[in-house]
């Protein structure tokens, strides 16, 4: 079954903006799925639209089979959004708020309380119940938004760059976090602007560009696709001059450094057999880029040129 | 757990949620309106009041209690309303109930029992300040308790609106600064329309807060200058139609949905 399905959603500003230009997508129940795009892609008016914080143009939005035009509450029931900015009360104690939204979806306040306790618990929030959510730092502030979307318990959350400005040991602490919740069976929809985030979590991602979705595939896959990977080699010792190595891309970066670019034909292990000939012995080895940056870059580009084209 | 218990308890959580905002900051919501309406029992009751003589067949402070009650019900409920949507529209918090399965009459219905709440709470703090002042012998208490009510909520649905169009603080002071102050003076709080000349008589009709003080006024001493049946049918008409105003603006997202 599909958490999500969206058909030909359209979306125009009253500025005349067309955010959205007849989109299509599918994410199935279980699924932890990125949507990605450069800034004013249209992810978030996307997201908007799923949550029904914007209204569509035209087009329709079902959520576990609920149209949230014919049947919005029944499709609201399954949604949990954790948005891009904070949008909480920042005058109310942490434990009101997360009591507060469990109200709105009909949970009385006693078992509220009792979510709202274990859900604080696991995002290290307990203590600070009491406080006003204002006194929290940033990356609080973004673990009170998941716990305060967890606590109707959704069987789908949209995350909308949920580690933006975080640091590393909580953003860390929040993909294992997610990690966990989506393998109890929460479909995950997550957009990010840390591709790393994306190809560490996600199984399924779809590209949005001016409007239009650009790709869409399992990860996996849209990865085998890239033609050439970047490597950044380490050495044992100190290289005088670039070496020759027949059907290698090199650059020497600095005395032990070199970068080589393989393309999907090639192998690392071809690759370690040549510079092993050769004398060469590797410490350490890295992508220069992420592997899905790299992709992201390419899709993005070629939709670029493709627009300049059609315009010309 | 039906619809109808789950919207129950949507209901309860808006209106709790209300009252403990307004009651957290009780200096700035409850405390000031009774400082005050106890300045005016002092100046125009107390002080000019002697001078002025008899209203209606009343003492002057006797007369204007009413109105100065009901100045304080409409003052606040509608204030409670107006600033409390636009924080939420403000910091974009009334997005938690945006994204959650509560009806849009749930939502209205909420914040303008909120509003109600506070309208009661001040209007009793000021009813117990004029106990200071007069001895209020209730004519109807049924009366009393209806016109306070209904115009209570009627103020805490305007409040709402002003809150849905308001794009700044400026906004959510223009009105009550520019067109609530200036009705409620005009509207009978501090005299009798008999007193005015014809013409400023048919001019003072047209403005609907005449009926909502003159009603009151009429529960708490029997005394009113308008009929007490129109009174109460106008003030049911503006609550129809100012509720099925407020419903469609947020069935269609204004302010609130880009």
């Amino acid at each position: 079954m599909n958490a999500l399905s969206i058909r030909n959603l359209h979306k125009r500003y009253n500025n005349g903006f067309e955010a959205l230009k007849g989109i299509d997508l599918d994410v199935k129940e279980g699924d932890f799925f990125a949507l990605l795009g450069p800034n004013g892609a249209g992810k978030s008016t996307a997201i908007g639209i799923i949550a029904s914080l914007v209204n569509k143009s035209s087009g329709q939005v079902a959520v576990f089979g609920h149209d949230t035009d014919r049947q919005p509450e029944a499709a609201k029931q399954f949604i949990g959004l954790v948005p891009q900015e904070f949008n909480f009360n920042q005058w109310e104690p942490v434990v009101e708020i997360l009591i507060n939204q469990a109200g709105y979806y009909g949970i009385p306040r006693g078992e509220a309380y009792l979510r709202a306790e274990k859900s604080l618990k696991r995002l290290d929030l307990w203590d600070r119940r009491s406080e006003q959510a204002r006194a929290l730092s940033g990356g609080m502030k973004r673990r009170l938004m998941i716990a305060r979307a967890l606590v109707h318990r959704p069987r789908l959350l949209i995350l909308d760059e949920p580690t933006a400005g975080v640091d590393i040991e909580i953003r860390r602490s929040m993909w294992a976090f997610l990690r966990e919740i989506n393998a109890q069976g929460t479909t995950i929809i997550l957009t990010t602007h840390y591709l790393e985030e994306a190809e560490s979590l996600c199984r399924n991602i779809a590209i949005i560009n001016h409007g239009r979705i650009v790709e869409q595939s399992s990860l996996s896959g849209l990865l085998s696709r890239l033609h050439t990977e970047t490597f950044v080699l380490n050495l044992r010792e100190a290289l005088p001059r670039l070496p020759e190595l027949d059907g290698y891309v090199l650059e020497r970066v600095d005395e032990t450094t070199l970068e080589v670019e393989l393309s999907c034909e090639q192998t690392v292990n071809g690759l370690f057999e040549t510079l092993s000939r050769k004398g060469i012995e590797v410490v350490s080895m890295r992508n220069k880029q992420n592997r899905l940056e790299q992709m992201f870059i390419n899709m993005v580009d070629r939709d670029r040129s493709r627009s300049v084209e059609g315009k010309a | 757990m039906t619809h109808w218990s789950g919207y129950a308890i949507a209901y309860r959580t808006i209106v709790i949620k209300e009252v403990l905002r307004f009651s957290r900051i009780w200096i700035q919501t409850i405390l000031p309106p009774a400082i005050t309406t106890s300045l005016y029992f002092v100046i125009f009751g107390t002080l000019i009041g002697d001078r002025i003589g008899e209203m209606d067949g009343f003492r002057y402070i006797d007369f204007i209690v009413p109105g100065l009650i009901l100045m304080s019900v409409i003052q606040n409920s509608y204030a409670n309303v107006v600033s409390s949507f636009y924080s939420a529209k403000f910091q974009h918090y009334v997005d938690e109930m945006l994204v959650a399965p509560v009806p849009n009459w749930v939502v209205l219905a909420g914040y303008v029992s909120g509003g109600v709440a506070r309208g009661v709470a001040v209007g009793s703090v000021v009813t117990l300040v004029s106990l200071f002042f007069t001895d209020l012998e209730i004519h109807s208490y049924a009366i009393t308790l209806l016109v306070f009510v209904l115009t209570s909520i009627l103020f805490a649905l305007a409040g709402f609106i002003n809150a849905v169009y308001a794009n700044t603080f400026d906004d959510i002071a223009i009105v009550p600064t520019f067109v609530l102050t200036p009705l409620t003076y005009l509207g009978g709080v501090f005299y009798s329309i008999q007193l005015l000349p014809q013409f400023w008589q048919d001019v003072s009709m047209a403005n609907p807060v005449l009926y909502m003080v003159n009603a009151f006024r009429f529960g708490l001493i029997g005394v009113s200058d308008i009929d007490l049946g129109i009174a109460i049918a106008i003030i049911l008409s503006f609550i129809l139609a100012l509720s099925a105003y407020s419903l469609n603006l947020l069935h269609r997202g204004v302010g609130i949905k880009k």
